[in-house]
């Protein structure tokens, strides 16, 4: 991503009582980046987007945009718009007044505000729908007509609270395509609130990931999927392997007693790691073949592919091939050296109860 | 406002399909509702008739207009006139002074409605002429307020027996009525559509205009509502703090039926009263476009 710095968060603390929402949180985010913010419930990363919008002040820290201090700005003078989990509509008015209601409050013209109600609603496919209810329309025609209403704003930067969380599966996905499609479209910024990391990886430029008001990651979806920083990040970003190993040295790694070849350097001679190997990265070969045997002792059929656990120096692989073998058989266990990621193991006990609370 | 174009919406859909199976089955739960059905026969329906009945007849039985022409004469114009204008004033102030505090309310956040219930009904569980008796000791000319005054060497004030009284008494007795439906509105107004105004660029005030009380409208009404009706036909709190010397129309009803004995009188005058408050229900109902102030209780 190429543009220049649009929000800068610097130090960035929140607490509600003694419970510490955001802590210390440092995060810029460009001109015209799709910024997921991902974690669990409760990470903090909603209360972040609602001091980006205004709608909560940091206890600690500042709120930069375009080069201004906006942390005390109420959010009606401030250029974004927001696009809330339950849509928000003004329930009372019709869907071309919901859509008006921020360009009548900045006084534009007749004209200008029906000229801008037609693009909106032909930008979300709901033309001809300006003079009907919002009760009337399903929950993914109200999210777009809610979309439509912050747009229509043209603001810089458009925050999105969990704006699927409420829809089907189905619905779900045509709206990420929607979305994707709009940010195009419209060419502004977006910063998402999600917890799930398909949706993520589905649409962002860059995910910041977070847990128990920590950032523990951020980077394109492809770092953050290949190269997790830590376990939670390997845990919170689809299924994997997360094994306890040893560095023994540069490009050698020690996995459940036996040293594989890995392309990892720098972390020291014996020095106590975790392996990171998704399911996908692991070849099932003839035992003889294998880095480590082991023996298969389940098997799912998924679909696109198979998923088995393959017991081997007392660690129940998780292995996805579509190729099968059967329950009971000898295999052997093969993974390319790029495929797997060394972490260091987690220095802080704050980290540590990160890791294990969960799951 | 009013969009034709637009379906039914979604909460009378919701009316309709309770409505219907009812009409239709008269097994099982409808038993269940006899009991209620009997009670609202006894002492709604045969009441409402006996009046009508006594309304438009004389004391032989014979059909006549006489009770309800009864209301052109003067004394009951007056009384009646005083009554719409008093449960008018008193009815505002206790908006004024309602929608403020369930704002406030709303503001607070408390986790449960029930403590602003217990709040509101506390003083309910004083019996209501008790209440009432007690503003008479706070205003009258040796009470609270006048003992206070003379203890600064302030003149007397002399509130008792004024129609002011009658209209601090509604106001005490009914304010809880107006409060809680606007606190019920307010409450049910999600704080992400209040936020979206703001984001949308609305100021607190605009958003209030705007947003918040049009939403609030149901519970509004209902208020207005609840407060009009009982300040409209109320007499014990003109007949404590009104002395004898201001009649309200509820006085008037009651002098026929508890001194005159006159049935007849005291039903025709109460018919037209029922209908001025049918008439404001429907004015009012007009801008109830929602159709739910009446679940607020």
């Amino acid at each position: 991503m190429n543009g220049n710095k649009l929000i800068d968060l610097i130090n960035i603390t929140k607490k509600y009582g003694n419970n510490t929402i955001i802590d210390d949180l440092n995060l810029y985010i460009r001109e015209n980046e799709f910024l997921t913010l991902l974690g669990p419930s409760g990470c903090g990363k909603t209360t972040t987007l609602r001091i980006i919008g205004g709608f909560e002040k940091p206890d600690v820290g500042k709120v930069i945009f375009d080069g201004k201090d906006i942390t005390n700005l109420p959010p009606y003078e401030r250029q974004l718009n927001t696009v809330f989990q339950k849509y928000a509509l003004f329930t009372h008015m019709t869907i071309a007044e919901n859509i008006a209601f921020g360009l009548k409050i900045k006084k534009k013209s007749n004209q200008y505000i029906k000229d801008k109600i037609d693009y909106a609603l032909k930008l979300v496919n709901l033309d001809g729908y300006g003079k009907r209810m919002p009760d009337s329309l399903s929950g993914g025609q109200q999210q777009r007509i809610a979309i439509a209403r912050a747009i229509v704003n043209e603001p810089k930067v458009l925050l999105l609270d969990e704006p699927l969380g409420a829809l089907d599966l189905k619905m779900r996905q045509d709206m990420q395509y929607e979305l994707i499609r709009l940010k195009n479209e419209l060419g502004i910024t977006f910063v998402y609130v999600t917890h799930d990391q398909e949706e993520a990886l589905t649409m962002s430029d860059t995910i910041m990931v977070m847990n128990q008001g920590y950032i523990q990651q951020i980077g394109s979806p492809e770092d953050i999927y290949n190269e997790p920083k830590n376990a939670f990040v390997a845990d919170f970003i689809g299924e994997s392997n997360i094994i306890p190993a040893t560095m023994v040295q540069d490009r050698i790694v020690n996995i459940l007693g036996v040293n594989f070849p890995c392309v990892d350097e720098g972390f020291g001679n014996n020095k106590p790691v975790d392996v990171v190997i998704r399911p996908e990265d692991i070849d099932l070969v003839a035992p003889e073949d294998g880095i480590i045997k082991g023996r298969v002792t389940s098997l799912i059929f998924k679909g696109v592919h198979y998923e088995m656990e393959v017991m081997a120096n007392g660690y129940e692989w998780l292995v996805h091939s579509t190729d099968l073998s059967p329950v009971g058989a000898e295999v052997g266990i093969k993974v390319d050296p790029f495929d797997i990621q060394i972490m260091n193991k987690p220095e802080s006990e704050d980290e540590e109860a990160v890791v294990s609370n969960e799951q | 406002m009013s969009n034709n174009l637009t379906k039914e919406p979604p909460q009378d859909e919701a009316v309709v399909t309770l409505i219907k199976p009812a009409r239709k089955r008269i097994s099982g739960k409808s038993l269940l509702s006899f009991p209620y059905t009997l009670w609202m026969g006894a002492f709604i329906i045969i009441p409402l008739i006996m009046i009508v009945y006594y309304g438009i007849t004389a004391d032989d039985g014979g059909f006549t207009l006489a009770n309800i022409k009864l209301i052109s004469e003067p004394i009951y114009q007056k009384a009646l006139w005083l009554s719409l204008k008093l449960s008018f004033i008193s009815t505002i102030i206790c908006l004024l002074i309602a929608y403020p505090l369930a704002l406030i309310l709303k503001g607070m956040k408390l986790k449960s409605n029930s403590f602003i219930v217990l709040i509101m009904i506390l003083p309910m569980w004083m019996n209501f002429m008790l209440r009432t008796i007690a503003w008479l000791n706070i205003l009258e000319r040796n009470g609270i307020i006048n003992t206070v005054l003379k203890a600064l060497n302030l003149p007397r004030i002399n509130v008792i027996n004024t129609p002011t009284a009658i209209v601090i008494g509604m106001v005490y007795n009914f304010l809880p009525f107006m409060i809680l439906p606007i606190y019920n509105s307010l409450a049910k107004i999600d704080d992400d559509v209040i936020n979206a105004a703001r984001d949308l660029g609305a100021n607190n005030l605009t958003t209030l205009r705007k947003i918040i009380f049009p939403l609030s409208l149901p519970g509004v009404i209902s208020g207005i509502t609840m407060v009009f009706v009982p300040s409209l036909t109320t007499f014990v709190i003109s007949n404590v703090l009104g002395g004898s010397k201001i009649n309200l129309i509820g006085n008037l009803i009651e002098q026929k039926f508890q001194q005159e004995n006159n049935w007849n009188a005291g039903s025709g005058l109460s018919l037209v009263l029922m209908i001025f408050i049918l008439i404001s229900m429907t004015v009012i109902a007009k801008y109830d476009k929602e159709g739910d102030s009446t679940n607020v209780w």
